[in-house]
């Protein structure tokens, strides 16, 4: 091709958008809800996933040590700990930590129960608190601590902790959220797919007495796909550009206008930036992607005549 | 330039348009084409500038065997034959030069050779003044015009109009015919299907009458020799 021939084209495909201006509007918007409602979802997913990120990370073990284990011992079983591959961190709660933050837990009204119980006669053991890397391993790593007082005949280890069925229930909930916006996205990208060649089918048919005009005076099939090509592109491109500009700022919005209610809910928000790119980059990628995909089928399509 | 042998043409449907025509059409000649509708004048057009394949028999164009052209190589024949229609058939969004200049920009020709050859073929026909309006803008007649520029732009060895003057009034058909001929006298072979009695008596060409598929009269000079 003639670099001539390609400037052509590239004009001929922007000239297009301009002339059938209402049918450009038609296919742009409705890439551009289609994709809104896309972004929205995966906006949605990503502060999901984050959120189950949080309360996953604030899963931990418990471990209890029978009530007077020398310095040694703790010393030894916490190595013994952290030689599990899959533990992150292992913190040392001695029993005065302990009681304090039973007492900070309980509030003013537990205060009353705990009334008198100082360090003098601390009824609580010493302890660890275990967290570990991924929180679906947590049960396999409770069972391995529970198992060093199998090699030690003191058994040294009074209890492990770390809220079987809680961390279940969490799992399934958290694994469902994902999984339904996994589900939502991939359906609203199939839908958006569908209106899409529609919009241009239509666009084409409308064309129809164009292309044959072309054929006629001589064009050859890729002379005629390539301004459709061009358009369709551009028409993907605006749309999603436009969209992800929408989308981000809307967000950005709702996130500083929101953070501190949130935030008394211990919830976060994603931050647009970090999200910014993995949300614009899929959306601009797929908009460009269906706006090129549908044109060229459509065109395909016609050029048979 | 033109040759069809023993050409038959049996559409999807059954009818069958055309039957064991014969017929050889040399470099610069004009023919009329004539014949009651649906004798089979409009298929005998298509077959020439390939939008028809033949169900049988051979056609050759301007030395390509036409009937067995690879579908890619369609559109490098079309470029040797200007197609002029009825309804004109222009780009409505492209102005009077751009409609012309397509037919140019399709075949890759450069810029400049564009706006030369354009301007060039919209003088012969009269509108160099119109270049810029829109089709709705032009009469039938100009319409018409711009469609020959865009045929004759090319310089193609043949002109195939079917009907060309079908939707004018006699005078503007007349300088229609005018035009062609001025085309055909610079050495573009014309065929050139009609219901126009008038022209075919006065303007006398070689006539070819075609009635339900086959063809009845060949003559040089002939006569339109229907009661319309």
């Amino acid at each position: 091709m003639r670099f001539s021939t390609l400037i052509r084209h590239i004009r001929e495909g922007g000239r297009n958008v301009a002339r059938n201006g209402w049918m450009s509007f038609a296919s742009m918007s409705s890439i551009a809800v289609s994709l809104f409602i896309l972004g929205v979802f995966m906006l949605l997913a990503l502060n999901v996933n984050k959120l189950a990120d949080q309360i996953e990370n604030q899963v931990q073990i418990r471990v209890y040590l029978k009530l007077g284990t020398e310095q040694a011992k703790i010393d030894e079983i916490k190595r013994q700990i952290g030689r599990i591959p899959e533990v992150k961190q292992v913190t040392f709660v001695s029993k005065e930590e302990g009681l304090k933050r039973l007492k900070d837990s309980l509030g003013t009204e537990g205060k009353e129960a705990l009334e008198g119980y100082e360090n003098e006669n601390n009824p609580l053991p010493d302890g660890f608190d275990v967290f570990v890397f991924k929180a679906q391993t947590i049960a396999d790593v409770a069972k391995r601590i529970g198992s060093i007082n199998d090699t030690d005949p003191d058994q040294p280890i009074m209890g492990v902790y770390y809220g079987a069925d809680t961390v279940k229930k969490l799992f399934r909930i958290t694994n469902a959220v994902r999984n339904i916006g996994l589900v939502i996205v991939a359906g609203l990208a199939i839908m958006a797919m569908f209106l899409i060649s529609t919009t241009i089918k239509m666009t084409i048919l409308n064309r129809r007495r164009e292309i044959g005009i072309m054929k006629l005076v001589g064009a050859t099939n890729s002379f005629i796909r390539w301004p459709f090509f061009v358009e369709g592109a551009l028409i993907g491109l605006g749309s999603s550009v436009i969209t992800t500009a929408a989308l981000l700022y809307g967000y950005s919005q709702i996130v500083s206008t929101s953070q501190y209610d949130l935030g008394l809910m211990m919830i976060e928000l994603a931050d647009w930036k970090d999200v910014g790119l993995p949300v614009g980059g899929t959306l601009i990628a797929l908009g460009t992607f269906l706006g090129i995909w549908g044109s060229t089928i459509s065109v395909r399509k016609y050029l048979k005549v | 330039m033109i040759e069809m042998h023993d050409v038959w043409k049996t559409y999807p449907d059954g009818t069958t348009a055309l039957q064991s025509v014969n017929v050889v059409i040399d470099r610069n000649e004009f023919v009329y084409v004539v014949g009651p509708s649906g004798a089979g004048k409009s298929t005998f057009m298509k077959l020439i500038y390939r939008e028809e394949v033949p169900s049988k028999g051979q056609i050759s164009v301007n030395g390509f065997n036409i009937g067995k052209l690879k579908q890619r190589k369609i559109p490098f024949v079309r470029r040797n034959i200007g197609v002029i229609f009825q309804d004109f058939r222009l780009l409505p969004k492209l102005t009077a030069y751009e409609n012309v200049a397509f037919a140019m920009e399709v075949v890759e020709a450069p810029r400049r050779q564009i706006r030369r050859r354009t301007m060039e073929a919209l003088d012969l026909v009269g509108l160099k003044h119109r270049a810029s309006s829109y089709p709705a803008q032009l009469s039938g007649g100009e319409q018409q015009r711009v469609a020959i520029a865009r045929a004759i732009v090319n310089s193609p060895a043949v002109i195939v109009a079917d009907e060309p003057t079908g939707n004018l009034d006699p005078e503007t058909s007349w300088g229609i015919m005018k035009l062609l001929e001025e085309i055909n006298f610079r050495g573009t072979t014309i065929v050139m299907a009609t219901h126009n009695r008038d022209i075919v008596n006065s303007l006398r060409k070689r006539v070819i009458a075609i009635e339900k598929g086959t063809i009845v009269r060949d003559e040089q000079r002939g006569e339109y020799g229907y009661e319309i």
